[in-house]
């Protein structure tokens, strides 16, 4: 909403700067966005008439002028312009002046003759033929105003208001108004608020005798009120309205049309003028469309209506669609003789969908969609006959036609200063609490609020009363105080483990990420799910940005290999990366929320990584996190994965994550030209599997023996069942048992390998002895002869 | 033979002198008082000698006997010293060569910020409360006031999965999920995902952080409201931080406000950084709507609440000084390792 402060000051004399006006106004309710200065480009520039008109000596389109700009002397300014005459008026820019656009005037010679400023067209000043309907397009301007040589142009033209930005809420609707925003600021300055008089001085006929209205839908259509005026005289509109208009952001069109947009920017009611000898059978029937109906708008295109939308009609087809647009021919023609004003309230959410169904939003929608006040449709259609009155636009025709359906009720809340007090935590008298809401409209008599009833939408309930207190009180006003009484703040179990798990992963040099939630469905493809995947059920998304944003996902690995090929193609040689991340998991029924599960994701390329060093950034953060247990498994099936790199995560059978290096053919897709590693945790599991008891074992009192064993086995047998083999055959003793080489090749037969372990034995109350260090060996002999393993001789 | 055992005296003194290894030193040790050395051998003709003479010869040879002892161990000391300052010199280090390390990764910078805003308010006695993203109308809307037709619901354009199921629009949603199961005092923060139909550009983003917060009590006042955000900001920002509160309009709180605080470029003068406004919008918080509490059963006769919302991006664009919001989600490790 652009204020203008001309405008305003019709109704209250705040007697504060704009700067003092933007900042008070901000707090007291009525975001500022910003002000602007009318033309504050223009310097320098005076008003000037024409003395004397010579032509050039040297140039046959030129003309030498000697202008009065107000000095004992006049000055020469030489133009090109071909409408100037002696006598002429003119905005005169003169040396070391700017204009609109930049254009900055300095004295200077035209062919041989001394130039000292230059002659100016609207255009040059930054305003149109819609300003100064007097004006012409090409050509100095022919200033047609009370002003005389030497006076300030923007002074002397009217450029010289100062409009105010709003922002307002959507609950305010009273507030996209002069006379709502004036109220505030009369209650914010604690000045009078002067509302416009209106009085109609004549009237003729009666309206009854020419148009009928019928309105069938009585729930979309709340109230419509219609009056007439005839001998229209279509003609600019006067200056006072056109300076007004162009300060709040609309452009001037003829005295009719610029009556409904005055009224609509001072009462906030979007008036409509129809034509009224297009109105078949002199009637208006506002109804809902009909199937198969459409109306060509204003704006020239034709479209389709549907049932669900309300019209303002003729006895045969929709003129108007109800508070969105009029149709091509209900509006002012230039031969228009007699119109109907319209000042009616359409149900909000009814116009917004319309509109937006549509698809066009208008200034006039996206006030209805905030549900006007049904009360302000009189004052607005009388106000617009006033202006007519004045403007000698036309005659007003007696009387009017006045549909309510919803009435004049009051409503009332219960006026409760002490429990107001205590909800904001001031202490502030009635009295001074009923001063402030009867500056803003609000009545109140006893322990009854009555509401105005441009504020019923928002004003429902005492705290709205607190909010109207709390405002004009000053939000700054009310003390800061600390919430009383103690409270435990605290993580939870689980969202403390969360934290620790994300330390332990940076303490391995992984770098935390964010990744967005949705994905494409395609991405499934470029992980290489399987077709049968039950992964590639997901949440979708009816209204997508895009079909990259499209679902949400069921895997966090696409999310984490697009950062390692971002990281690849932006030539950064190495990384380690995680993130704890959610997956979403349908229900059967969309209407039923999904699953949401917690994944820890960690991904890594370069020089240095492999298989084995995610697997010790897994085995690291899990065994500090207290969960032991954790067996890998060979999984040759998950085509994401190099088939021969890639292993289950599992604890005592539950799978709880994957872990693997990418396959060649993801990796191409992704465009990875190296290899990459990925690992997934779901976090649930590991968090249950968690070991949270921890009792303190005394240390060892007596040596450990060490025995290093180098075992000759199959190639394809997984160390695993070794380390197995070696924990059950060495039972109680076995205090650690570590891989320290796997050796393939010369002295070792072709398909075999030759693992080493070290173990250590101790036993906690003596000092083991040989003897009993070797039957703990020979019977992990036993155990690994069982699997096909044996001693390297 | 005296004159035999001092220039053997001699001769030791000088030869230890000039030793500067520990081999040497000891060829000389066993040259001079070894089985086989030069004084056991002079020594071995003591029989030759008088009465008289034994002693006297005998005290000379223990004499110089100890001396070459005596100058063995000194020049052992003295090699020793010499050999450890001759390796210390070899070591020497060129001590602005780079370090090594075992490096650890960061935090992401929406993380680091967001860990501090929940310590802060840890601190003041809230507990971190979570809530699904994919939402239902009645949790993301409705419970809040927001029935199907409210205008403000244009303003959050919204992904739908179902005419009911949606992803939320904010982390208002779960002050209602805590309402319905928890009965106060409650005091929490909900910090999460949320999404808006917003094309990616330099401040927009479909999916981002909010911060949701939420106290309910007997008694809670507005001004409490100010003054825990206040807090809040003192600790994010410093003790120097000056905010206002101004009139805003949700629809589930009422009154409703915006908190600013002053630029901390021009302090409050007005600069490009603040649009010239001398004040940068931080957070939108208000009373809990009386309808919202009786929406979740908690009798708001009774009981009185305040709710407010943060929006991270913004306060981690603010304080790393980032000016583009893509960067946060592109995850590239030269912007990753700068914070």
């Amino acid at each position: 909403m652009d204020l203008s402060l001309r405008w305003l000051a019709d109704y209250v004399d705040t007697g504060v700067t704009p700067k003092q006006f933007c900042d008070a106004m901000t707090m007291s309710g009525s975001k500022v966005e910003c002000y602007n200065t009318e033309a504050d480009y223009i310097t320098n520039c005076v008003v000037g008439k024409i003395l004397k008109i010579e032509k050039h000596p040297d140039a046959d389109k030129l003309q030498i002028c000697q202008i009065d700009i107000g000095k004992e002397e006049p000055i020469q300014i030489v133009t090109a312009a071909t409408n100037v005459y002696e006598g002429m008026m003119v905005p005169a820019a003169l040396d070391n002046s700017t204009l609109a656009n930049g254009i900055k005037i300095k004295k200077g010679k035209l062919r041989g003759v001394v130039s000292n400023g230059m002659m100016c067209s609207v255009s040059e000043l930054g305003v149109t033929v819609h300003d100064f309907p007097y004006a012409i397009e090409d050509g100095i301007m022919d200033i047609k105003e009370d002003c005389k040589p030497g006076d300030d142009i923007r002074e002397a033209l009217g450029l010289n208001d100062t409009t105010v930005e709003f922002e307002i809420t959507s609950n305010r609707p009273d507030c996209l108004s002069v006379l709502g925003l004036a109220r505030e600021a009369a209650a914010t300055f604690g000045k009078e608020l002067h509302l416009p008089e209106v009085k109609i001085e004549n009237e003729t006929g009666d309206i009854n005798e020419l148009l009928s209205v019928e309105v069938k839908n009585p729930t979309l259509c709340r109230r419509y009120v219609a009056r007439m005026i005839k001998n229209i005289k279509i003609a600019p509109s006067p200056r006072w309205m056109r300076e007004r208009l162009r300060a709040s952001g609309v452009r001037p069109i003829n005295n009719l049309v610029d009556i409904t947009n005055y009224v609509m920017l001072e009462y906030g009611q979007p008036m409509h003028a129809f034509d009224y000898k297009y109105l078949k059978g002199n009637k208006i029937v506002v109804r809902n469309a009909e199937e198969g109906e459409s109306i060509m708008t204003l704006d020239g295109v034709d479209r389709k209506l549907s049932p669900e939308m309300l019209c303002i009609c003729d006895a045969e087809k929709p003129s108007c669609v109800a508070g969105v647009m009029g149709g091509e021919y209900s509006g002012i023609q230039d031969d228009t003789n007699m119109v109907v004003f319209e000042s009616a309230s359409f149900l909000g959410s009814s116009v917004r969908t319309t509109a937006k169904k549509l698809g066009m939003r208008t200034e006039s929608s996206g006030r209805f969609e905030k549900n006007l006040d049904s009360r302000m449709c009189m004052p607005a259609i009388e106000r617009a006959c006033q202006l007519v009155e004045m403007l000698g636009a036309g005659e007003v025709i007696g009387g009017y036609i006045d549909i309510d359906n919803e009435g004049d009720e009051p409503y009332t809340i219960e006026f409760c200063p002490d429990w107001i007090n205590r909800f904001l935590g001031i202490e502030l008298s009635a009295d001074k609490m009923v001063g402030i809401l009867e500056k803003i409209g609000y009545k109140v008599e006893g322990n009854t609020i009555t509401v105005p009833s441009f504020r019923v939408g928002d004003t429902r309930h005492k705290a709205d009363i607190a909010e109207e207190i709390a405002r004009f009180y000053g939000y700054d006003v009310i003390p800061n105080t600390a919430v009383k009484g103690a409270s435990q703040g605290a993580l939870t179990l689980r969202q403390q483990f969360e934290k620790k798990l994300s330390r332990l992963l940076m303490a391995n040099g992984c770098y935390e990420v964010q990744t967005y939630s949705f994905i494409s469905p395609k991405y499934y493809d470029k992980i290489a799910l399987p077709e049968d995947s039950g992964l590639r059920r997901s949440v979708v998304i009816t209204n997508p940005l895009g079909e990259d944003t499209s679902v949400m996902r069921t895997t966090c690995v696409p999310s984490m290999l697009e950062v390692i090929a971002r990281n690849y193609n932006n030539r950064n040689v190495a990384g380690r990366f995680f993130e704890l991340g959610t997956i979403y998991l349908p229900k059967e029924s969309a209407e039923i929320l999904p699953e949401e599960r917690g994944v820890a994701v960690v991904g890594s390329y370069g020089d240095k990584e492999d298989f084995f060093a995610m697997k010790g950034i897994i085995l690291e953060a899990l065994d500090k996190l207290g969960v032991y247990g954790v067996e890998f498994t060979a999984n040759k099936e998950n085509p994401t994965f190099h088939c021969g790199r890639c292993a289950d995560i599992s604890i005592g059978g539950k799978n709880i994550g994957v872990i693997g290096e990418i396959a060649p053919a993801v990796l191409e897709n992704y465009g990875i030209g190296t290899r990459a590693y990925v690992a997934t945790l779901d976090i649930a599991y590991i968090f249950d599997a968690r070991i949270v008891e921890k009792k303190f074992k005394p240390t060892p009192k007596f040596p450990a023996s060490t025995r290093d064993l180098a075992i000759i086995c199959d190639d394809e047998l997984p160390a695993a069942a070794l380390e197995k083999a070696i924990r059950a055959g060495a039972g109680k003793l076995l205090e650690k048992v570590e891989l320290f080489d796997v050796y393939k090749g010369a002295s070792i037969a072709e398909g075999k390998k030759s693992v080493a372990y070290t173990m250590t034995l101790r036993a906690a109350d003596h000092t083991l002895t040989v003897e009993e260090c070797d039957r703990a060996v020979n019977k992990v002999l036993k155990e690994l002869a069982n699997i096909g393993a044996e001693l390297r001789s | 033979m005296k004159e035999q055992l001092e220039q053997i005296r001699l001769e030791a003194k000088k030869a230890l002198e000039l030793c500067e290894d520990p081999k040497a030193l000891e060829d000389l040790r066993i040259r001079y008082l070894g089985k086989k050395g030069e004084l056991t051998a002079i020594l071995k003709q003591m029989g030759k000698l008088s009465a008289e003479e034994r002693p006297v010869i005998g005290q000379l040879a223990n004499q110089v006997r100890a001396e070459i002892e005596n100058d063995i161990t000194e020049a052992a000391e003295h090699i020793h010293q010499h050999l450890l300052e001759k390796k210390l010199a070899s070591e020497t280090i060129d001590v602005t060569l780079p370090g090594t390390s075992c490096p650890t990764g960061k935090e992401h910078p929406l993380n680091i910020v967001l860990n501090e805003v929940e310590d802060i308010f840890l601190g003041m006695g809230f507990s971190i409360a979570e809530g699904p993203e994919v939402e239902t109308d009645y949790y993301n809307f409705e419970a809040l006031n927001l029935p199907k037709d409210h205008p403000a619901r244009d303003t959050q354009d919204t992904f739908y999965i179902t005419e009911n199921v949606l992803l939320r629009t904010q982390t208002s949603p779960v002050q209602v999920r805590v309402m319905e199961k928890q009965k106060p005092p409650i005091r929490i923060i909900a910090p999460g995902r949320v999404y808006r139909s917003d094309a990616v550009d330099a401040t927009h983003s479909p999916l981002f952080h909010q911060i949701e917060g939420l106290v309910v009590d007997k008694g809670i006042t507005m001004a409490d409201l100010k003054g825990t955000l206040e807090i809040f900001i003192k600790r994010l920002y410093g003790e120097d931080s000056v905010v206002r509160f101004r009139p805003h309009h949700f629809p589930f709180t009422e009154p409703s406000a915006e908190m600013d605080i002053q630029c901390f470029n021009c302090h409050g003068e007005g600069c490009p950084m603040c649009k010239n406004e001398g004040w940068i919008e931080i957070l939108g918080c208000g009373m809990v709507h009386p309808k919202v509490l009786s929406n979740c059963n908690i009798d708001p006769e009774e009981y009185s609440g305040f709710a407010f919302g943060i929006g991270l991006e913004r306060i981690v664009m603010r304080r790393f000084a980032i000016n583009d919001l893509r960067l946060l989600y592109e995850n590239d490790l030269r912007f990753l390792d700068q914070f």
